[in-house]
């Protein structure tokens, strides 16, 4: 056993509102300058829908995190290093600039210069990288809440051999919000594809970095990040990416993206796990195993053997306590209702969530379902408008038992909570039916729904 | 080989390499990340909030670093709700977050500008007369110049002027404006003063003390519930959202909540993990379905028909086929329905039977009684009840006729004693009565008779029922022993308001609407009415909302929710709460000084100064039910308007078609008393109301000066109308108007003031530049959570900007000396409407409508006409007076909501706070000088921050009610909230009389708590909360009761072209207009990284099947037209939209990206140049119960919902 700290995050897909304020007040902290004017090191997708940049899950396309070779070993889905040095000066695997989108601004000066004239002035868009004026055709969130699903949803690659249980109808629509940073992984691609050394994993807090003065600009890591979170510069020549914002994680103050959080759905928290497990937890044949895997990677905090050896590691003891009372340890592990995003990338994410419930009953069949209705809570889950099938893609690699089981815990909890909010006595079946047991559901409500400040971080 | 390169790495490097090559652990080598934390460093940190329109009143910090704000997040030191709660933090949105960018932008505007063909007019003339009033005059005089500068308006050609010159036109103008036509021909309109109560006090004081009129907007807004006072004679009370957390079952209706109160929305999110079931009712897919246990996709403007439905369900289910304890009980005590409406014959019909037939009428009142009751005080506004223990007629305490009086004082309560009121006369009832009802869901809008059976009684020859008998009838909910045709089921199609009636108006099915109504209700009874529906701008925002409101609001009343933490109607749409409201009062409309002020209703005001009167071709008896008796019989909006001024309903500025200085000299001289002079001078017709002629150049607005708003890009309804008209300037109406020969360019001054362009701006002749909120001291409060907290500039404000005060003041200061020449003091008459909250709402008695005009009867100022009143304004005064609190507050003190209030002890408590005045009229009071100290009398006069006068409040309240209040404050007495608190993190507030809950303990806020649990009267009629409306013109519109009305049909009314056809416009659809995922309203529009996360410009959402049918694909160019203006933009073609409607979202100004329109090859317009104002007669009543004027509390809402356009792709290539 070799114990390692991680700073985690676990985002409640089901409370997100996307609204986008992580990605402003990220923004406004972060990228606001020029050479990264189309960056976002936080962004939200509407799903279904291309995301940012577009279609970035496609690695058939993009070749970005790793594959399980038929011997067992990981490797680089774009090539080792040898592939990588021979093709250092033309990346053929880049998102252009129109896959993330062109930065613009508009001329507002004109507003109140423009000299008398025949018509009311008007601020055109004018482009951030030539000058020139510009159409607008894409932006960093152009298919907000499915505008232009049939060009964009529709080609959400997550919905790939699942289209006939999904039809972008009116009757039928449905939509949540994935909010996304860099995953901070245990088996960072992006790192691996640095010629040059400079990405880096903190070892005392798992924080993913690329060294600005080490960096050579020769873009392999964007290219080797699955997710497309490692960013190009274009002003400096270097890679920039989220840093979990460690200026102030290391004096104790949540990121920027979490405190702001309206939604109050991001919980930040320290894991330690078994540094000698990940290869062989990020290396497991089957694609289906891989959310096992990857959990059982995390060691307990409050077992006394993993705390002795964590002291052995040099972990500080007020480090072993941030574990133990840990929100994202809880909801990964203790209730096991976080996901990993796109485990089969076997980059082993870091940033895990919550699927979203949203137990909209489907009106028009007038089905008779009531989600909080004991008899009806598990039929509700298959009358859900967001096809289990579809969060599977995202969070298990295709595989839909996991994600049935955080949904009917979910509404299980909705149920239960019920009862006492009503003043009747709680049904303890409830939490049964779904492997808990009463005081445990009772947490994790505490912990999803009052969600006090000091309790998400 | 790949391996072996990994492999020698190990030799090149200091790191070392674990065993299996697949990591390598690096020591040291991190200074590169100095450059994030350089990025992360600043200076300090200073607590602001946004002052926009969005009730969010989110507290932020901004960073400044190197005297530069560099950005912002939020506050997270909120008061805690509790340990069982989710907390108020982190309060905020992405519009909020990007604030900072405006700071710095280049569309910041940094020095005065004028408009140049103006400004170079000015200089001449002046030189020229060497005068700055003479010059103005000397302009505006000449109708070539004058028409010259208008007809440039928004045109470009702005250039710089100081702050003297700028300040110096503005000044004059309104001195000259003031000499020639009278200072109610000058008008300042800036809104919701919540969000920065000193900045909206700012202009307001001074408009006010000039005896300008300031413009309402709520009601202008149309986010003014009318249903509110029409229920419970409150403007809109509604609770905290941390309330919602307390409710069983939420229902989100037309509200889209994690759009329009993004920082409120976690706590729906949240309370569904309490087993909360959420409901919502929307026409698209909308952001809040996603949370939603079930979704009704009701067809936009049918709301009010799923109402109705639901109503039938939860009054068959829960009041006649069983009953429920808590509905019963809450019934009887809080609401009218066991109040006895007499039964009226109302036209020649009658009955099969040959009886007559009648309608609901008035309610039966003390004075149809026998003996002392019918000749107590104010018997007529006593209304009469059956007590079903004895089955005797009562008056019980509490109603309007004990209100005022000096026989009630002590009985102006709820408590009912011994008495248990009947809801129904079924029981003790002699004979049944037929009567008709009005109902309008029939193609085209006809309205026709329903005839259904109530049981009734006699009392002194009149026949009666009680409101609820009335409202089952109109239910069509049937009971054994009650004649007439009722529904056979829920499955009826053609029975009146059944699920099934409703399935093919709404689209929803009547199974769904069946059973939520039960779950709704059954939850009310389980929790005893902890069942809350949100409601909001998709409901609120049409023609007759009203009638909408009040069948979504019976639900929730007759389940006993209002007043309940975690029940009731929840109204969130430009509801706001300035939570010190009485201290601000005092501050923005000069109280301290004078008083009366002048304030108008906005709606009315633009109706006719924007001539769109003249483009009504339509006369208002085709508003009317089928039980009418042609009250409306050839009256235009405009007549009935005219009425409701000279009446005195509503207010009406310009009030004469002469200078009110001017007629109060005159009167003066006469001898005569004001009001007689008036009263013969308008009898004899040499008096006439300006708003019977707004053509009359004696009648115009002249100057308008606006802060904090933008009317030209936000909030104008025909917008195009303003442009023509008022402006003067190019425009793309292509309605017809009844007379061709219509003034253009009636406002001679349009001031605006600002940090940013905008359309107003644009338009401004003189544009003064603003603060923003980061840069100046301010307080804000909102009712979405309960504290009061502080704006504090980050840094000073830069370039030559000001803040609103003291750019007010600085005008102030020009203003004084040349108003001291051209004008010294001045006697001026002022008209003041029939006021709520005071014994003028006893005008009407039985809101029988008598006009004097027509010889009906005696014109008697503050009875059936205005109250006229004579005030001193000296204008060589107005900045002293500005700068000090005046001495009327000793004098008069305080009202609010019919509470007075002695404020001797905080007027010497601000004195050493402040510090006194030194010099002019204002020597030795306390200090306004500063915003803070603005602030702190703000806080100072208010109970809901000094606790001594909450408790002194609750004492005077006692009295009337003779109940225990004063208890509610008692907890804080001592407490003043400083500013500085303010500053150190948000305060909760205290509870106080000017407001109808109750926080005491740190409870959460919900409407009506005082009156449930203190039998403290609702401010109606009864004093209840009001299902039946009998005032003649209510029962004329056929609007006794809640009915459902549809949407205004525009093919009828208008010639526009039927919903779904198609010719060479495109295709015809229904156009809504709901608030912008990436705007609050216009703010933040413009904002780059909005613009950067949305579409980048005007767009207009619409389904893929309506996009299909005109060759519409995402992103292209189309144009939508139809009679009011033209409007381009790029289409979002989605399939979350229903078939038949677009939106385009609320208050996309015409400065990013619009080009040139294919119609008029001119700027393409807003989202408001596809609307126009209608004004619903309803919204006029006043002088009558809770149908009284207040400010902002009841007057013609601006709706706007219920247009239609045309929309088509357009040619892809665009001009500019």
């Amino acid at each position: 056993m070799r114990v390692m700290a991680q700073m985690a995050m676990v985002m409640n897909l089901d409370k997100c509102i996307g609204c986008h304020t992580c990605s402003v007040t990220c923004k406004q902290a972060w990228t606001n300058r020029s050479g990264t004017e189309y960056v976002w090191f936080n962004n939200v997708e509407t799903r279904p829908g291309l995301g940012y940049p577009r279609t970035y899950e496609d690695q058939e396309e993009w070749k970005g995190g790793w594959v399980r070779t038929p011997r067992g070993r990981l490797k680089l889905r774009a090539g080792g290093r040898f592939t990588k040095l021979a093709t250092i000066f033309s990346n053929p695997k880049l998102p252009s600039i129109e896959d993330y989108y062109e930065p613009w601004t508009y001329d507002y000066e004109t507003l109140l210069n423009a000299p008398a004239q025949e018509h009311f002035p008007v601020a055109r868009p004018i482009s951030l990288i030539s000058g020139k004026p510009m159409n607008v055709t894409w932006s960093a969130n152009w298919d907000d809440n499915l505008g232009g699903s049939r060009e964009n949803a529709q080609r959400d690659v997550m919905l790939r051999g699942i289209t006939d249980k999904v039809k972008l109808e009116f009757e039928q629509t449905f939509m949540f919000y994935l909010p996304r940073i860099c995953e901070h992984c245990l088996n960072p691609s992006c790192a691996a594809s640095c010629p040059s050394g400079a990405i880096y994993k903190r070892s005392e807090d798992g924080i993913v970095l690329v060294d600005q003065d080490k960096c050579r600009g020769w873009r392999m890591c964007v290219s080797g990040c699955p997710y497309k979170k490692v960013y190009f510069n274009h002003k400096t020549g270097k890679a920039e990416k989220c840093t979990f914002c460690y200026p102030r994680i290391e004096v104790g103050i949540p990121t920027v993206c979490s405190e702001t959080c309206v939604g109050r759905l991001r919980y930040i928290g320290l894991v330690l796990y078994d540094a000698d497990k990940v290869l062989e937890a990020a290396s497991v044949e089957d694609d289906h195993d891989l959310y096992e895997a990857q959990r059982s990677v995390f060691l307990d905090p409050s077992d006394p053997q993993v705390q002795h050896e964590a002291q052995q590691a040099g972990i500080p003891a007020d480090w072993i306590k941030a574990a133990q009372r840990s929100p994202v340890y809880a909801l990964i592990n203790r209730y096991q209702v976080a996901l990993p995003l796109h485990p089969e990338y076997r980059t082993m994410p870091m940033v895990w969530y919550i699927p979203p419930l949203s137990p909209v009953v489907d009106v028009v069949k007038d089905t008779g379902h009531d989600a909080e209705d004991r008899d009806n809570l598990f039929a509700a889950i298959d009358t859900l408008r967001i096809p289990v099938e579809y969060l599977a893609n995202l969070f298990t690699a295709g595989d839909p038992a996991p994600v049935d089981a955080v949904l009917k815990k979910l509404a299980a909890m909705r149920s239960y909570m019920r009862d006492i909010n009503l003043g009747r006595d709680p049904d303890d079946s409830i939490p049964h039916a779904v492997g808990m047991d009463g005081e445990t559901m009772y947490d994790m409500f505490r912990l999803l729904a009052l969600a006090k400040y000091d309790e998400r971080y | 080989m790949s391996q072996a390169l990994v492999g020698t790495r190990r030799f090149f490097t200091r790191a070392e390499v674990s065993p299996d090559g697949r990591t390598m652990t690096a020591k040291g080598g991190r200074a590169g990340d100095a450059f994030y934390r350089d990025r992360w460093s600043h200076d300090k940190v200073v607590r602001s909030t946004h002052g926009v329109n969005c009730t969010g009143s989110c507290s932020w910090k901004v960073y400044v670093k190197d005297g530069i704000i560099t950005w912002e997040s939020q506050q997270t030191d909120y008061p805690t709700t509790g340990p069982d709660r989710p907390e108020y933090e982190p309060r905020g949105c992405p519009r909020g977050a990007a604030f900072s960018w405006y700071t710095y932008s280049p569309t910041r505007i940094r020095y005065p500008y004028v408009r140049g063909v103006l400004l170079e007019m000015y200089r001449e003339a002046k030189g020229r007369l060497g005068d700055p009033v003479l010059a103005w005059a000397d302009i505006v005089g000449d109708p070539a110049r004058a028409a010259r500068y208008k007809a440039s308006r928004g045109k470009g050609g702005l250039v710089r002027a100081s702050w003297d010159e700028a300040a110096e036109i503005v000044a004059a103008a309104n001195v000259h404006t003031i000499k020639k036509w009278g200072p109610d021909r000058i008008a300042g309109f800036s809104p919701i003063p919540a969000m920065s109560m000193v900045s909206h006090a700012s202009g307001a004081r001074f408009t006010s003390l000039i005896g300008g009129s300031m413009l309402s907007f709520y009601d202008w807004y149309a986010d003014l519930p009318v249903a509110s006072p029409q229920i419970w004679g409150d403007q809109t009370d509604v609770p905290e959202s941390g309330d919602w957390w307390d409710a069983g079952y939420l229902v989100m209706w037309g509200s889209n909540v994690p759009v329009t109160r993004t920082p409120d929305a976690h706590w729906m999110a949240e309370a569904r993990y309490r087993g909360q079931k959420v409901v919502v009712v929307a026409p698209d897919y909308a952001d809040n379905v996603k949370f939603a246990d079930e979704w009704l996709p009701a067809a936009p403007g049918t709301d009010g028909a799923l109402a109705m439905a639901m109503g039938h369900v939860v009054l068959k289910e829960f009041f006649v086929d069983r009953q429920v304890d808590h509905f019963e009980d809450y019934t009887r005590r809080f609401t009218d329905l066991p109040f006895l409406v007499c039964l009226e014959e109302y036209s020649d019909a009658t009955t099969e039977g040959g009886t007559p037939a009648y309608r609901p009428g008035k309610f039966l009142t003390a004075e149809d009684l026998d003996g002392d009751a019918a000749t107590a005080e104010n018997a007529a506004f006593k209304t009469v009840l059956v007590d079903s223990r004895t089955g005797e007629l009562v008056v019980p305490n509490g109603t309007l006729g004990d209100r005022f009086g000096d026989e009630g004082v002590g009985k102006w309560n709820l408590d009912l004693g011994e008495v248990l009121p009947a809801l129904s006369l079924l029981d003790s009832a002699t004979e049944t009565a037929s009567v008709d009802l009005p109902r309008f869901d029939l193609p085209r809008g006809a309205s026709e008779v329903v005839r259904r059976g109530v049981p009734v009684r006699r009392v002194n020859g009149h026949l009666v029922t009680t409101v609820f008998d009335v409202l089952l009838a109109q239910y069509g909910v049937g009971r054994e022993g009650v004649p007439g045709a009722w529904p056979s089921g829920y499955d009826d199609p053609d029975g009146l308001y059944t699920p099934a009636w409703q399935e093919p108006i709404t689209g929803v099915p009547a199974a769904a609407v069946a059973r939520i109504a039960r779950e709704f209700a059954q939850n009310a009874a389980d929790t005893s009415g902890r069942s809350m529906i949100i409601v909001g701008a998709g409901t609120n925002h049409w023609f007759h909302s009203d009638e909408t409101y009040r069948c979504m609001l019976l639900l929730t009343t007759i389940t006993g929710c209002q007043g309940r933490n975690g029940g009731g109607w929840a109204h969130y749409v430009g509801q706001e709460k300035a939570r010190p409201i009485t201290g601000w009062a005092q501050m923005a409309f000069g109280l301290d000084w004078v008083r009366p002020p002048r304030q108008m209703i906005q709606t009315a005001y633009w109706y006719l100064h924007t001539d769109q009167f003249h483009y009504d071709h339509y006369s208002a008896d085709s508003l009317a039910g089928a039980t009418g008796t042609g009250l409306f019989a050839g009256m235009s909006t405009h007549d009935q308007l005219a009425l409701s001024a000279r009446l005195g309903w509503m207010p009406s500025y310009p009030t004469f078609d002469r200078n009110p200085l001017d007629l109060a000299d005159q009167a003066e001289a006469s001898g005569q008393a004001v009001g007689d002079f008036v009263v013969d001078q308008l009898r004899t017709g040499q008096l006439n109301f300006a708003c019977e002629d707004p053509d009359a150049p004696q009648n115009w607005p002249r100057v308008l000066m606006m802060w904090r708003a933008n009317l030209f890009g936000s909030s104008a309804k025909g917008n195009e109308y303003f442009l023509k008209h008022l402006l003067g300037t190019d425009s793309s109406v292509s309605a017809v108007p009844d007379d061709d020969d219509l003034p253009k360019g009636k406002l001679d001054l349009l001031c605006t003031l600002d940090f940013r362009m905008t359309s107003s701006t644009m338009f401004s002749d003189v544009v003064l530049p603003a603060a923003t909120w980061y840069e100046k001291h301010d307080i804000n409060t909102t009712d979405m959570h309960p504290f009061i907290h502080s704006f504090n500039p980050a840094i000073s404000p830069p370039w030559q900007t000001r803040t609103d005060w003291d750019i007010f003041k600085t005008i102030a200061e020009v203003f004084a000396p040349l108003g001291a020449k051209h004008l010294g003091v001045r006697k001026d008459l002022v008209a003041v409407p029939l006021l709520h909250d005071t014994a003028d709402a006893m005008a009407t008695p039985h809101g029988r409508v008598r006009d004097w005009a027509k010889g009906e009867c005696e014109p008697v100022p503050g009875v059936t006409m205005p109250k006229l009143v004579v005030v001193e304004r000296d204008y060589g005064a107005v900045f002293d007076q500005m700068g000090a609190l005046g001495p009327l507050m000793e004098k008069l003190g305080t009202a609010q909501k019919g509470v007075a209030y002695d404020v001797k002890r905080e007027v010497d408590y601000l004195l050493h706070k402040n510090g006194p005045v030194r010099g002019g009229v204002a020597d030795g009071r306390p200090s306004l000088k500063d915003a803070r100290h603005v602030a702190e009398t703000i806080m100072a006069l208010s109970g809901t921050t000094n606790g001594h006068l909450a408790t002194q409040g609750f004492k005077t309240l006692e009295k009337r009610t003779g109940q225990l209040m004063h208890d509610l404050a008692a907890e804080h007495e001592g407490k003043q909230i400083t500013f500085a608190d303010t500053q150190a993190a948000p305060v909760p507030v205290i509870t106080s009389p000017e407001w109808s809950g109750s926080e005491s303990g740190g409870r959460r806020y919900s409407p009506f708590t005082i009156n449930v649990e203190r039998l403290k009267p609702w401010h109606t009629l009864t004093g209840r909360q009001h299902f039946y409306l009998d005032h003649d013109w209510m029962q004329e519109l056929g609007e006794g009761l809640p009915v459902y009305k549809p949407p205004l049909d525009m093919t009828q009314i208008f010639g526009e072209a039927e919903i779904g056809a198609q010719n060479e416009l495109g295709v015809s659809v229904r156009y809504l207009t709901p608030h912008n995922k990436w705007s609050i309203h216009s703010e933040y529009q413009d904002n780059l990284f909005m613009l950067s996360l949305s579409r980048g410009g005007q767009a207009i959402w619409i389904s893929e099947r309506d996009a299909a049918k005109v060759g519409i694909r995402d992103n292209d160019w189309v144009e939508a037209v139809n009679r009011n203006g033209v409007v381009n933009a790029r289409a979002i073609v989605s399939h979350r939209m229903p078939e038949g409607t677009v939106y385009m979202h609320h208050a996309q100004d015409r400065l990013i990206d619009v080009p040139l329109t294919e119609k008029t090859g001119r700027r393409g317009g807003i989202h408001n140049s596809l609307t126009r104002i209608l004004m619903k007669p309803s919204h006029l009543i006043g002088g009558y119960g809770q149908l009284a004027f207040a400010f902002n509390y009841l007057g013609p809402t601006g709706n706007q919902r219920d247009e239609v356009t045309m929309i088509r792709r357009r040619s892809q290539e665009v001009q500019y």
